[in-house]
């Protein structure tokens, strides 16, 4: 289905500022989860040039705590005008966080936009683990009675079959995963700086769910990320590289949402329909891309991701997902290189949003040379997903 | 049956006027699935509404527990502490053989190394829960032979 080209986000909003707290492992922050936010939010600030009060709109996704009213009296906001939720679990509604952000500039709804997602887990209860409820009612009643309860469970099923269907071996997901190790011992901001890991150490490591090795699983963290958009007459406005939205897309295919693991295209990222949106809008192709930032809840997602973007044909999946291919700055295609929700932080796929910002600002510690394309796609599997792509100046 | 495939202490199913015929049928030793009577083909989970015709008249209808291992996975880290001493376990994902394509999550009875073959033919073992209270059912697997009969007798 064609994007009507009169109706699009392409080049309508800039992101103005990033910002984010220090990053903790889960349960080992020493402030409350609204106070992350409002520090990530000061920090895009600062970094975006603009008064906390000039405020006027709050986006989220995965139904973040911090609420955009209280957000804009604690923060002294002279007006809020927008506030915004993208329904939908996990990472997979960050870029369609910053969509709805961007059509609201775009529409003349609101000006200045927050993005943002806080997480503190030792206040709150922990997302990866699984429910201690003593009945599992409606659709979980169908699998948590088997021991079929973790996101970890719940996605090894979908990409066992996946696996099964194109012939892929399990060194795909070893390149994936050390790929954002490697790109995080250059991240100072990087929980797991410091800690390498190698392909001995991949595969020692104990299995979580067979497919995954416990390398192959996100951390979970306490922290807070924030953006800010504004439209894209004011991209100049800070002192960085300007940095324009050309795309974003959301949403999941036929009955991707099907209970009880009966989604029509099971082994699938949800992204086929969503990939092709979004290369429409930005009129570009996956050729294009310079750096991708692909969201990890486990790597045989980020596997399916860049399948269903087109940056790999399926019969060349083995070859394509090596090591050398995915590192930052001479890879074909440099992946996750903050470190990604492996090992930079897993701030649900926000703080692979700011990384993919660094790389168009030229700023980031895995720099690619010559960025002008620079990608991300949302948390997989679930639904509904989303991506974004963000250009230069010279992409208009 | 005496003992269960896991141990006792996970979340029970709590049945929904959405799925209490299913819950029932457990119990009784059938595989009952929501099945649209207008269009008359199954549909699973159940819903409020036929997803084919957009029809409102929807019953239960029972179906042979048959099918094949459509997805497979050998669970290693418990993430529930009813099962911290249970060791790896195995959750398939079961395509039904009459069912109009739905599939049904379960166990794979016996060895936790067997070989997992995603293809293989698996038959259903009701699992009755006689001791918990209230009493429910899950609908187990063990592999089966091609031509239908059980490669393995009954206890």
């Amino acid at each position: 289905m064609s994007v009507d080209s009169k109706r699009t986000l392409r080049g309508s909003a800039a992101v103005l500022g990033v910002g984010e707290t220090q990053y903790f492992k889960r349960g080992r922050s020493p402030h409350d989860e609204f106070k992350l936010a409002l520090q990530a939010i000061l920090a895009a600030c600062a970094d975006a040039g603009i008064d906390a009060d000039d405020i006027d709109g709050f986006a989220s996704f995965s139904d973040d705590r911090s609420d955009p009213s209280r957000l804009a009296a604690a923060l002294g906001c002279r007006e809020l005008r927008f506030a915004n939720m993208q329904w939908g679990g996990g990472g997979g509604g960050v870029a369609g966080a910053v969509g709805n952000a961007a059509a609201a500039i775009h529409g003349g709804m609101a000006q200045c936009v927050v993005v943002l997602r806080a997480l503190a887990q030792g206040q709150h209860g922990r997302f990866g683990l699984g429910q201690s409820d003593v009945i599992a009612t409606a659709h979980d009643s169908h699998t948590v009675p088997y021991g079929l309860i973790s996101p970890a469970q719940r996605y090894a099923m979908k990409y066992r079959r996946f696996m099964h269907e194109h012939g892929v071996g399990q060194s795909a997901l070893r390149a994936i995963a050390m790929a954002s190790y490697a790109h995080a011992q250059a991240n100072p901001r990087a929980v797991m700086s410091g800690r390498p890991l190698d392909e001995a150490a991949y595969e020692a490591s104990r299995w979580i769910v067979e497919p995954w090795h416990l390398y192959d699983c996100c951390q979970e963290n306490d922290g807070a990320a924030a953006l800010i958009l504004v439209a894209a007459e004011r991209a100049k406005e800070a002192s960085h590289r300007p940095c324009y939205l050309l795309a974003a897309a959301a949403g999941s295919p036929y009955r991707a949402g099907a209970p009880a693991h009966n989604a029509f295209d099971y082994a699938s990222a949800n992204f086929k329909t969503v990939a092709s949106r979004l290369y429409e809008m930005a009129r570009l192709g996956p050729r294009d891309v310079d750096v991708l930032q692909s969201y990890e809840n486990f790597t045989g997602g980020v596997l399916m991701s860049i399948v269903e973007h087109g940056f790999c044909d399926v019969d060349q999946i083995n070859a394509f997902f090596r090591l050398d291919n995915l590192l930052a700055p001479h890879g074909k295609l440099p992946l996750n290189t903050s470190g990604g929700n492996l090992a930079e932080c897993y701030m649900h796929g926000l703080g692979l949003i700011l990384e993919a910002v660094r790389q168009i600002r030229g700023t980031s510690t895995a720099q690619v040379s010559d960025v002008n394309v620079s990608m991300v796609t949302g948390g997989p599997m679930v639904t509904p997903v989303s991506s974004l792509i963000f250009g230069s100046e010279a992409t208009l | 049956m005496i003992g269960t495939y896991l141990r006792a202490g996970l979340p029970s199913p709590q049945p929904t006027a959405l799925d209490a015929p299913f819950w029932e049928g457990l119990r009784q030793g059938r595989l009952l699935l929501q099945r649209c009577r207008a269009c008359e083909r199954f549909q699973w989970a159940p819903e409020w509404i036929c997803h084919r015709c957009l029809s409102f008249d929807l019953g239960y209808a029972e179906v042979e527990a048959r099918g094949m291992i459509y997805s497979h996975e050998r669970v290693w880290h418990p993430v529930h502490p009813a099962l911290a001493d249970n060791g790896p376990y195995v959750v398939v994902l079961v395509e039904l053989l009459q069912a109009d394509g739905a599939r049904i999550v379960g166990n794979l009875l016996g060895d936790p190394m067997q070989p997992l073959v995603i293809g293989a033919h698996i038959e259903g073992v009701f699992e009755h829960h006689t001791e918990h209270e209230p009493p429910f059912s899950l609908l187990q697997w063990r592999m089966a032979d091609k031509a239908g009969g059980s490669q393995v007798r009954l206890a």
